[in-house]
């Protein structure tokens, strides 16, 4: 059976050319960049090459650093506990400010630290399921340490106001960290026009390897490393450079800036293509504005139909897409997206995410239209509340 | 914890091929009419249950013959695939049964009709939840039928719905086996064990009664039963019941403490003598010849004893 991916915000296939560049970096060019000897030399042209590929894919300055991790998670986990033992512990500041629709990754990682005694305010989104400059401007202090704001969401695809909040920051002097993962490759990310303190990315999101993200750090800003041990990334992130992983996030980064406009004409044509079929199949409601979403999400709510269901029948055609009910988690926990955006039991349990890339095709999201509504009709059939 | 934990997202993978081919296909999906109970020789009911915390809502429909015999049934469901399955399978299961038989059809049978396998269980442990909906809606359609009020088929506090386990169960087991976590009732009941809700609260869904509760409760009864009731409590002691209590005392506060030294004792016998209680001891492994056991040993030992049982213990070793 040909499969459909359509849940392209999880996790993307690796780019072809991304995969033969990272090849040799197994078996051939294995050495450790920071040996001596010629095995460890060799790879330096090509790591530098990977490491320019970074800084102009987010036209970052020299001055700046890009310190390469394990993923968004460690990227994430690096600032708020730096800030912590930077700022927060010995009493300088005591309050971070954060959104509640934010990945687990900031989201626990904030909990963690308000265990530590840290103030913190996390900050509703509004019936767009986003969060307005005004309202961070509201919760700053004189003690805010960090304010923390996602670019965009994971599940609904909207677009945070980031450049107003950032500059916000930047005024009143309160460091700016932004999860970038949901964003790169799909709108434009430039960071001399956003002042950004810290920002962080994974490269599995944008059709480079798992393992491997990076965080942005603003030239001269302190951050105490999460990871101590050698020397590499000038000893703000210790551990052997994953030499393949670098070399193929650097080539990914470089193809999904190429394909910026690609994914704001074609992708978007795909997905709005989807969005309208979907939304003619009625009783459903699509969360965000369009013009405030990223160009290849939807998330989609079926009225009668509850997700993992339709997950289910969706799998069973062939494709892939990603449901925020509650009874498809582990812990049977609603979504915290869902329930942050006021989603009432309903929505809870009934939401679809379909999140095409630059390699969806016109049939596939044409069979996905036919099969999804099929599934709706099945399923609206045995309900009981439809 | 076991490697698939590490690897996690298995969700799928647990579910039977009953479950998935009940998923697919439910085949006693629909409604039955006024209609279909008249063609049939029967009586028509219907049932609905809302489970507000899944977002799942059931309605079930029966056939019941003039003898109480369910005829046929149907469901409606709003509900992920395994409670689709569950009401399915559910369904089955009332048909032929009369309707007091089908009163006693837990989540439980439900689950274990939809297992490939004897020992495997049909859905992994979280997703039991999704069987209980199918047993609550058969308590409602009996309710029904019978014109009562649901809580007069209520007969016991089920504190576990995907486990069906009692509040009595629990209590028992707490006594029996002297548990102490919350952990040890879920190893021994299995309460907790599936969507934790019963836990404590905070959970998948609000209960009247919280695993958390009844232990802390449950540990208080036993405690206040077990401590004598001051002096004279070990005074008006059996000379059996003392020796009891003093083993106990010794095996919560003074042995460990010798054991952690290589030593050990042997509770030799209690005399009353004066108004006083003289505990006779008698030393075992490195506390035999040591210069403490004398001394700062046997004032610990004695001082624990009379805090205790009574200010009035003496402790001689022998």
């Amino acid at each position: 059976m040909e499969r459909i991916y359509l849940d392209n915000n999880a996790t993307t296939l690796a780019d072809p050319k991304v995969k033969a560049a990272m090849e040799p970096y197994l078996c051939d060019r294995y050495g450790n960049p920071n040996s001596l000897h010629s095995f460890g030399t060799e790879v330096h042209p090509d790591l530098r090459t990977a490491m320019n590929r970074l800084y102009r894919g987010l036209n970052a300055d020299d001055e700046d650093d890009i310190l390469v991790t394990s993923c968004a998670t460690e990227s994430n986990n690096t600032v708020l506990k730096g800030v912590f033992f930077d700022l927060l512990r010995g009493g300088e500041k005591d309050h971070i400010i954060t959104t509640s629709v934010e990945h687990p990754c900031v989201a626990n990682t904030c909990r963690f630290l308000a265990g530590q005694g840290v103030k913190l305010t996390v900050l509703p989104v509004d019936k767009d399921a986003c969060v307005s400059a005004d309202a961070v401007r509201e919760a700053l202090t004189d003690r805010t340490a960090l304010v923390s704001v996602m670019w965009a969401n994971n599940e609904t695809g909207v677009l945070f106001p980031v450049a107003e909040i950032a500059r916000l920051c930047r005024e009143r002097g309160v460091l700016f960290h932004t999860d970038a993962v949901q964003a790169i490759g799909k709108v434009p990310v430039d960071l001399r026009a956003v002042p950004v303190d810290f920002l962080s990315l994974s490269a599995h999101k944008f059709h480079g390897p798992k393992g491997v993200g990076a965080l942005f750090v603003r030239r001269g800003l302190k951050l105490s490393p999460l990871l101590h041990g050698g020397e590499q990334m000038g000893g703000r992130r210790a551990g052997t450079l994953n030499v393949a992983g670098i070399v193929g996030m650097g080539l990914a980064m470089e193809l999904a800036v190429d394909h910026l406009a690609f994914e704001d004409t074609e992708v978007r044509r795909l997905r709005d293509r989807l969005e309208d079929a979907l939304l003619r199949i009625g009783d459903v409601l699509v969360v965000g504005r369009r013009e405030l979403r990223v160009p290849n999400t939807v998330f989609i709510s079926v009225r009668g139909v509850e997700g993992e269901a339709l997950l289910w029948d969706l799998n069973k055609a062939g494709i892939a897409a990603s449901t925020g009910s509650a009874c498809a988690s582990e812990s049977l926990e609603a979504n915290p997206v869902l329930k942050a955006i006021g989603a009432g039991p309903e929505l809870a349990h009934t939401g679809i995410r379909l999140s095409l890339s630059r390699f969806t095709t016109e049939a596939e999201i044409d069979f996905t239209t036919k099969t999804f509504t099929e599934a709706v009709a099945r399923l609206r059939a045995i309900s009981a509340s439809y | 914890m076991p490697k698939e934990e590490l690897i996690g997202g298995a969700l799928w993978d647990q579910y039977s091929r009953k479950v998935a081919e009940r998923m697919d296909n439910p085949k006693n999906r629909g409604e039955l009419t006024e209609e279909d109970a008249q063609r049939l020789g029967g009586k028509l009911v219907v049932a609905d249950h809302g489970a507000e915390s899944c977002g799942d809502a059931v309605r079930l429909f029966w056939v019941v013959d003039p003898a109480g015999v369910i005829l046929a049934a149907r469901f409606k469901s709003f509900g992920c695939g395994t409670a689709i399955a569950s009401s399915d399978m559910m369904s089955d299961l009332c048909v032929g049964r009369t309707v007091d038989q089908a009163a006693k059809i837990t989540n439980i049978d439900v689950e274990a009709a939809l297992r490939d396998t004897k020992d495997v269980p049909a859905v992994p442990p979280q997703k039991m939840h999704c069987s209980v909906m199918a047993y609550d809606v058969i308590k409602k359609a009996v309710a029904r039928y019978k014109g009562v009020d649901l809580s007069a088929l209520e007969t016991e506090v089920i504190v576990c719905e995907c486990g069906r386990v009692s509040l009595g169960t629990i209590v028992d087991a707490i006594r029996l086996n002297d548990l102490k976590t919350v952990e040890d009732i879920t190893h021994y009941t299995k309460a907790g064990a599936f969507c934790k809700s019963c836990i404590a609260p905070g959970g998948h869904e609000k209960r009247e009664h919280y695993l958390v509760d009844i232990l802390r409760d449950t540990r208080a009864a036993m405690e206040k039963e077990r401590a004598p009731q001051g002096p004279q409590g070990f005074a008006a002691l059996t000379p059996v019941a003392r020796i009891k209590e003093l083993e106990r005392v010794l095996d919560e506060h003074v042995r460990p403490m010798l054991a952690s030294d290589g030593g050990g004792l042997e509770l030799v016998d209690v005399r009353e003598k004066d108004g006083a209680f003289e505990v006779f001891i008698r030393y075992r492994g490195a506390c035999m010849g040591c210069p403490s056991a004398g001394h700062g040993t046997l004032m610990g030992i004695e001082t624990a004893l009379r805090e205790a049982l009574d200010p009035k213990i003496v402790v001689i070793p022998s």
